[in-house]
């Protein structure tokens, strides 16, 4: 094989930087996108679960007879029909498939059934006789963690115990402060409930037709499950109504293919959205005892935390959520000693697993909340006893020991964050016949106005991007050029993110400007992890990178030996094949022949951390943003409204500036949702407010004006300089509500959401 | 017992086919008509937002058996260029799902709002956009094009030909 010297020259189309148009932006406007519940095939049947209705229990018996007699029904499936391994899951295999002897949480799937039409799938569902024999629930995890507690799995109570220590632990400070908070358990309310449909496939596999984050990870635990080799499970992505980590957890499609290979037609199903709130993870709640000690002057001398995270009925992503909350729960901060020991505990609450911010959202709210204790008891500004103990450049992460990345200039953030225009007005408007959305509570306000209280609060966050602690990271891809151009070919999930908009931006300016379209993720393109922890664009403009160079070269030996020139002589511009110093169109240079070639991306290494005190270099490299939030609250109803967010984050640099500002104002929208109204509340086990009736997330009216610094500083390790931007608009923005709310009412506000009899003045 | 319902979706004659108990939602969709989606089905997040005989509604809470003979209008029959434009430039659109329910609901306040003659403000159009739920924008972007497009479209007098 020719090999070249040198690679050929590429003149990028300067699309990398810039607010491009994104191709999927049209179907979506008039409704010609297809979403995973648009799908329709030929034959297709349909399917719904039969679920449980209570916490905890012994399943005694599935009598799906009386479904089976109903017309239209063809087929009901318990965990007797699955026909390979009955347990999977994200990481831990400790769920079943179907439940088997014991239900664990409300709306755990109990059996599947299949009939002609949706509706009358449900009707069959409906008809399915489960004999429970109630047990008593464990809805405490600190219950469920205490001695004699029942074990509610054969792999008992704790999903996870991480222990990290760094420093003298011996040592006294001058001032000691103490908090405990809370947060609640946050539904990623994706509006698109989940959908999916399976087809089997002439060679006794099936083919998934998902709207996932992951498609490898589905097709793992799908082949598990129906007991096939990998390579007989396809999955291709369907269009994905929204994420936020709620869709990394299979749900719907084992049970799909089990049916579509047992009856040998394509079968789909749509969740109802109550089932929707049952169905998939939640983000986790959690409770943080922390003591932090400090010089008079404000010097931080120890971080001590102590976490407790509710992972619910079966462990999902437990195991690196608590990773998550608990190297974070230090903040971005220079702490000489540290000791953070924390628990993902199982208990019969809904299951726990990946929401946006992924554990450092609740970590951020203890240390900010526990800070903001510290300035007010040394009578110093919150803002400045952050920049008195932000990480600067030479500094060592707090919870690690891992060196800081010197490029991240948290004080900097803090000041740019700070820079930005208050609200205009800057005060609590008058009470007027105005505007009521101008004031808390809207339209719905009972109370004259008198009452209404300003508060400003500012919080910092910190987290990583990609995988880390250890686990090998790495993408793959493949480019064909031909003569209408390229086409990009990754398992990387477009979730509504813009990913498939980004990776157009890269391979078009690797390619030199030629038209480049993005093929839909399918599970056949190699390898490419989740598109979660703000990794994806990373991830994959990395393969894609390395996939379109090859192409070049190649494309540059294709053109060279069809031109008779030498493949030095071929480079690529302005969307044309540049042929000694003679600009070709694309189809006059490669005539009928196709280029293809493959790229793979290596994260860069990290370490899984000491095993007894975590200490390492567990993080390739962070994220860190700082907000500034702006609240009214009205002190005799309770009720509040968020101003103004604003926000300078360090994105490393925009790959789309326009997609950027996207992430940020949506992230700040679930932040707010977090610190005012999203809790899912599950008394006894029981979800009480699985509906967008109940389960309030916030709407247009809701929402404060947003204003951001967006940081380009570039990060060294990245392709393309680029940081995560995902999950940083949510990590402190919840923290930054607490601490207006509570700088407008002198309420301490241990617990977010906060309600409003935690809002109503002394 | 499924009933015939003859409605128009867009202009076009659609024949859907309902039980009593379908909502004009679940009707559209079984006839193809997908570009209505379904959030809730309790009227409580606006994607199913369509306009019936000119009335703004959430299709789950319409019955589809009264719709005979109603015009129905969808994104697609609504949505204008300027505020496809608009929307495409602003970043309202990330996963898309509610999208076509906000096009809905944004040409009917653009149209109240251009047949009452002035433009809107961006607290009218959060109060217009309040019954619609987006779990990615934050609103920004919509809110902004929304603005934006009804501003254009007051300024534009009418026979002018502009």
């Amino acid at each position: 094989m020719t090999t070249l010297d040198a690679p050929p020259t590429v003149e990028g189309a300067g699309l990398v930087g810039r607010s491009v148009a994104r191709p999927d932006v049209p179907p979506k406007l008039d409704g010609s996108f297809e979403f995973s519940n648009d799908l329709s095939v030929p034959g297709m049947v349909f399917g719904a679960t039969v679920r449980s209705p209570v916490a905890r229990g012994v399943l005694r018996s599935v009598d799906t007879a009386p479904a089976l007699a109903m017309p239209g029904v063809l087929a009901a499936f318990t965990v007797d029909d699955v026909p390979g391994d009955r347990w999977i899951g994200h990481i831990v295999r400790d769920q079943p498939v179907l439940a088997d002897g014991e239900v664990r949480h409300h709306g755990e799937p109990i059996a599947f059934v299949v009939a002609t039409s949706q509706a009358q799938a449900w009707r069959a569902a409906d008809a399915v006789v489960v004999d429970i024999e109630p047990l008593e629930p464990v809805t405490d995890p600190e219950v469920a963690l205490a001695e004699g507690a029942p074990a509610l799995h054969p792999d008992g109570n704790v999903y996870r115990r991480l222990e990290l220590r760094r420093g003298d632990l011996t040592e006294r400070a001058p001032v000691e402060v103490h908090g405990t908070w809370e947060t609640g358990r946050q539904d990623q309310a994706f509006l698109g409930p989940e959908s999916a449909l399976a087809v089997p496939d002439a060679d006794g596999g099936v083919t998934v037709h998902a709207a996932t984050q992951d498609l490898h990870l589905d097709r793992e635990q799908v082949a598990a499950a129906l007991g096939l080799p990998e390579e007989l499970v396809r999955v291709r992505l369907a269009g994905v109504g929204g994420a936020f980590g709620g869709r990394e957890d299979v749900t719907c499609q084992a049970h799909l293919a089990m049916a579509a290979r047992a009856l040998g037609r394509p079968v789909k199903t749509t969740y109802r959205r109550d089932e929707s709130f049952l169905a998939h993870p939640q983000r986790h709640p959690s409770r943080y005892r922390y003591t932090i000690g400090a010089d008079a002057d404000g010097t931080l001398r120890y971080v001590r935390a102590r976490v407790v995270l509710d992972g619910g009925a079966y462990a999902s992503t437990s195991g690196p959520v608590l990773g998550s909350a608990c190297y974070f729960a230090a903040g971005p901060y220079r702490v000489p000693a540290v000791e953070v020991v924390g628990e993902a505990v199982r208990t019969n609450n809904p299951v726990a697993g990946a929401m946006r911010g992924f554990g450092a959202v609740q970590a951020c709210f203890g240390i900010e909340s526990t800070l903001d204790l510290l300035a007010a008891e040394l009578l110093i500004d919150p803002v400045e006893l952050r920049r008195r103990n932000a990480l600067r450049p030479g500094d060592v992460f707090p919870t690690s020991g891992q060196p800081f990345d010197a490029t991240v200039d948290v004080v900097g953030l803090l000041d740019r964050c700070l820079a930005l225009p208050l609200p205009d007005p800057d005060e609590v408007p008058m009470p007027a016949e105005g505007d009521p959305y101008a004031f808390p509570g809207g339209t719905g306000r009972t109370s004259t106005g008198e009452g209404v209280r300003r508060g400003v609060g500012v919080a910092l966050g910190i987290k990583n991007h990609l995988y880390g602690s250890g686990m090998a990271e790495w993408s793959l891809a493949s480019v064909r050029i031909s003569a209408a151009g390229a086409v990009v070919r990754t398992a990387a999930t477009e979730v509504g993110q813009g990913l498939t908009s980004a990776l157009v931006q890269v391979a078009g300016d690797a390619l030199g400007g030629m038209p480049v379209r993005v093929a839909t993720a399918d599970s056949e393109a190699g390898y490419a992890g989740s598109s979660s922890a703000s990794r994806q664009t990373w991830m994959a403009s990395g393969a894609v990178l390395s996939a379109c160079r090859r192409a070049v070269e190649e494309l540059a030996l294709v053109v060279a030996r069809r031109h008779a020139v030498d493949p030095a002589d071929v480079g690529l511009a302005d969307g044309r094949v540049v042929v000694a110093g003679r600009p070709l169109e694309l189809a006059d240079a490669l005539g009928p022949e196709v280029v293809d070639a493959g790229g793979r991306y290596d994260a860069p290494r990290t370490h899984p951390g000491d095993p007894t005190t975590g200490q390492g270099d567990v993080h390739v490299s962070w994220m860190a943003v700082a907000h500034r939030a702006v609240v009214d609250v009205d002190t005799e109803l309770g009720v509040a409204k968020v101003v103004q967010v604003a926000t300078a984050q360090d994105v490393g640099r925009a790959v789309n500036p326009r997609e950027v500002r996207g992430q940020i104002t949506g992230g700040i929208s679930q932040g707010v949702g977090l610190a005012l109204t999203e809790h899912l509340d599950a008394p006894g086990g029981l979800v009480a407010n699985g509906s967008f009736t109940d389960y309030l997330i916030p709407t247009a009216a809701d929402m404060p004006e947003v204003v951001a610094d967006v940081v380009e500083p570039g990060d060294p390790q990245g392709p393309l300089g680029l940081r995560g931007a995902g999950e940083p608009p949510s990590l402190s923005s919840t923290a930054a509500v607490a601490a207006a709310l509570r700088a407008a009412t002198g309420r301490p506000v241990t617990r977010v959401p906060a309600r409003p009899q935690d809002l109503i003045a002394p | 017992m499924l009933e015939e319902v003859a409605v128009t979706v867009d202009g076009t004659p659609v024949a859907l086919e309902a039980e009593l108990t379908d909502s004009l939602l679940r009707a559209l969709r079984d006839a193809g008509r997908t570009q209505v989606t379904g959030g809730c089905e309790q009227g409580e997040c606006g994607s199913c937002s369509v306009q019936l005989d000119g009335v703004l509604v959430a299709s789950c809470l319409v019955p589809a058996v009264v719709c005979s003979g109603a015009e129905v209008r969808t994104a697609p029959g609504l949505l204008g260029d300027d505020l496809a434009e608009a929307f495409a430039r602003r970043g309202a659109v990330q996963c898309g799902f509610c999208t076509p329910g906000i096009v809905v609901a944004a040409e009917s306040v653009l149209a109240r709002a251009k047949d009452e003659g002035h433009a809107l403000t961006p607290p009218e159009v959060r109060e217009a956009l309040a019954g619609n739920l987006c779990r990615c924008t934050g609103y920004e972007g919509i809110v902004a094009a929304v603005v934006e497009v009804s501003e254009r479209r007051a300024s534009v007098v009418p026979g002018s030909g502009a």
